[in-house]
């Protein structure tokens, strides 16, 4: 089967858009089919967010499989995938953590044309400001690992950073700016669609999305996975991948296994539009800010997660005020200006705050999970490399370090210590 | 906000007072246990969807160590109790079933177990 993301729907390109100008846009076909589920697939993905659907698309694009269900017990995209805040980045410390997300990055610069759909990837750089002298020890080890890995970052002085962002105060006094970890191909992207264009070729290469269909037990037989059962009926399955982020634990103990895995809220919040200001994506780590501008012109600002296990998508008010209030020091424009939307997802944090990626206790069962913080920027990579585990087995050389096994072997991917927050 | 009553000095404290703990009533393997029971104490959390029972500090306040039971979607808080105690009280049980009729206890109320009051222990 061609793994052609445009049977269906016709290509979209400029002819299209002129060619459904001259007939009023009349002519526009649903992106992707909702179709009732069949009996039985080869493999059933459990969440239809970034990770789900990615994984699905390089199941059928990289291995051939097209016998696939992704059931979503909401609505496409609607969890973490359209609740984050868009940044894409893989200047990380570990060659583990670098590899899969420099991976990602990569599908990212051609994802539009591969999906002959427009994610608006805007490679507009990305600026880590260090604001202790812990942090940057912390960045240039960084910079020097990057360069070992083959990803281009640099280390920028305080006054290069004034030059690259007028807005930005760089003299404290609580936070002052010592410097920066630049990554100029870091970005972001538009996330619903991400989701979408996903979405979109998996459908046309025949794989059945089913929204608002919710699963209720995951039926094992001898140690494997026979079928899962869901508001819409028993789903008999080979193969079952659950890419559920925050609801993890809630799928793992219906098969019957533990996962070191809780669950947390984490807040962004977007500010009334203005005129371009910022053309970088910020973040702040010690204060736990990070800001970028949209297209529209809001200020898009990501703060810190709560410490206690959270399924309400709500977090506290005095993250908000903190991460707020900490921002305002280094950018005093942001003090003037209103917030317009508020809003909270699940994420799903792992000991050493890296993704698992893994077969589980049940044969046949695999779970691709514990993003936490930052698992938008790892889509396109993490379905690359959760598609070959599923398909083959057993992982392949992006995802053999996140296995699950690496808890009892103490093998940890420690991400939490290389970057001192969330991500 | 999140509030909570310390057990101990009785204060009704909310969440930036607190510092949150984890899950409670973890059983403790050491020296000796297999490798999986020690991976399971140190990493495997229940992490539900629903009644969850766990430590807190009052890090801002008295500064001990509690228990409490909330609700990870409603953010229901059932109560709190102290940190010596190896099982969520019969007054605890009793508040989660009020809510959810439905809710048994995973754990045996009943069964003996080492107490944790260990010499000099401030109560």
């Amino acid at each position: 089967m061609s793994a052609s993301p445009t049977r269906g729907t016709g290509k979209y390109s400029v002819f299209a858009i002129a060619r459904e100008a001259m007939r009023l846009h009349t002519g526009w076909k649903r992106a992707w089919a909702s179709p009732e589920p069949k009996k039985k697939y080869k493999v059933v993905i459990v969440g239809a967010g970034g990770h789900g659907l990615a994984t699905a698309y390089y199941l059928g694009k990289n291995h051939g499989i097209t016998d696939v269900a992704i059931i979503e017990k909401g609505w496409l995209g609607g969890g973490n995938t359209g609740r984050n805040t868009t940044i894409i980045r893989s200047n990380y410390l570990q060659d583990a953590s670098a590899a899969i997300f420099d991976k990602s990055l990569k599908l990212y610069e051609d994802l539009s044309q591969d999906l002959n759909y427009n994610i608006m990837f805007s490679p507009r750089g990305l600026l880590m400001l260090a604001q202790t002298e812990h942090e940057v020890r912390g960045y240039k080890r960084t910079v020097y690992a990057n360069q070992l890995q083959n990803v281009a970052t640099e280390w920028v002085t305080p006054e290069r950073i004034k030059e690259m962002l007028p807005i930005i105060n760089i003299d404290g006094p609580r936070y002052p700016v010592l410097g920066g970890l630049y990554q100029a191909r870091g970005g972001t992207a538009r996330h619903d669609a991400v989701a979408w264009g996903y979405a979109r070729a998996c459908s046309a290469m025949g794989m059945d999305i089913i929204q608002t269909c919710e699963v209720k037990g995951v039926e094992t037989a001898n140690g494997q996975v026979r079928a899962v059962n869901t508001t819409k009926g028993r789903i008999e399955c080979d193969k079952l991948a659950m890419i559920v982020a925050g609801n993890s634990s809630v799928l793992a103990e219906m098969a019957g296994f533990r996962l070191p895995i809780e669950s947390v809220a984490l807040q962004a919040l977007v500010s009334e539009p203005i005129k371009p200001c910022c053309d970088l994506v910020i973040m702040a780590n010690t204060v736990h800010g990070y800001l970028s501008q949209s297209d529209k012109g809001e200020m898009v600002i990501g703060g810190g997660t709560d410490g206690f296990n959270n399924y309400s998508q709500r977090g506290s008010w005095h993250h908000i005020e903190e991460t707020v209030r900490a921002l305002v020091e280094t950018f005093p424009m942001l003090s003037r200006l209103k917030m317009l939307r508020q809003w909270g997802g699940i994420v799903d944090m792992t000991g050493d705050r890296s993704p698992i990626l893994s077969t589980t206790p049940v044969g046949n069962i695999f779970v691709n999970c514990g993003w936490g913080t930052g698992g938008f920027k790892a889509i396109p990579g993490s379905g690359w490399a959760m598609a070959e585990l599923v398909a083959n087995g057993t992982p392949g050389p992006l995802a053999a370090e996140f296995g699950l096994n690496r808890f009892r072997e103490g093998r940890f991917i420690d991400e939490s210590v290389a970057a001192g927050v969330a991500h | 906000m999140l509030t909570l009553t310390c057990p101990y000095c009785g204060i009704r404290a909310e969440e930036t007072e607190l510092a949150p703990g984890g899950e409670a009533h973890l059983k403790r393997f050491g020296p000796g246990a297999s490798d999986e029971d020690f991976e399971g104490y140190l990493f495997a959390r229940k992490n539900p969807r629903g009644v969850h029972f766990e430590r807190w500090r009052h890090a801002y306040g008295c500064g001990k160590w509690f228990l409490a039971a909330r609700d990870t979607v409603t953010l229901e808080v059932y109560g709190t109790y102290r940190a010596q105690t190896p099982f969520p009280t019969p007054e605890i049980v009793a508040a989660i079933q009020a809510r959810h009729p439905d809710w048994t206890p995973d754990f045996d109320a009943t069964s003996p177990t080492p107490t944790s009051t260990p010499e000099g222990l401030i109560q």
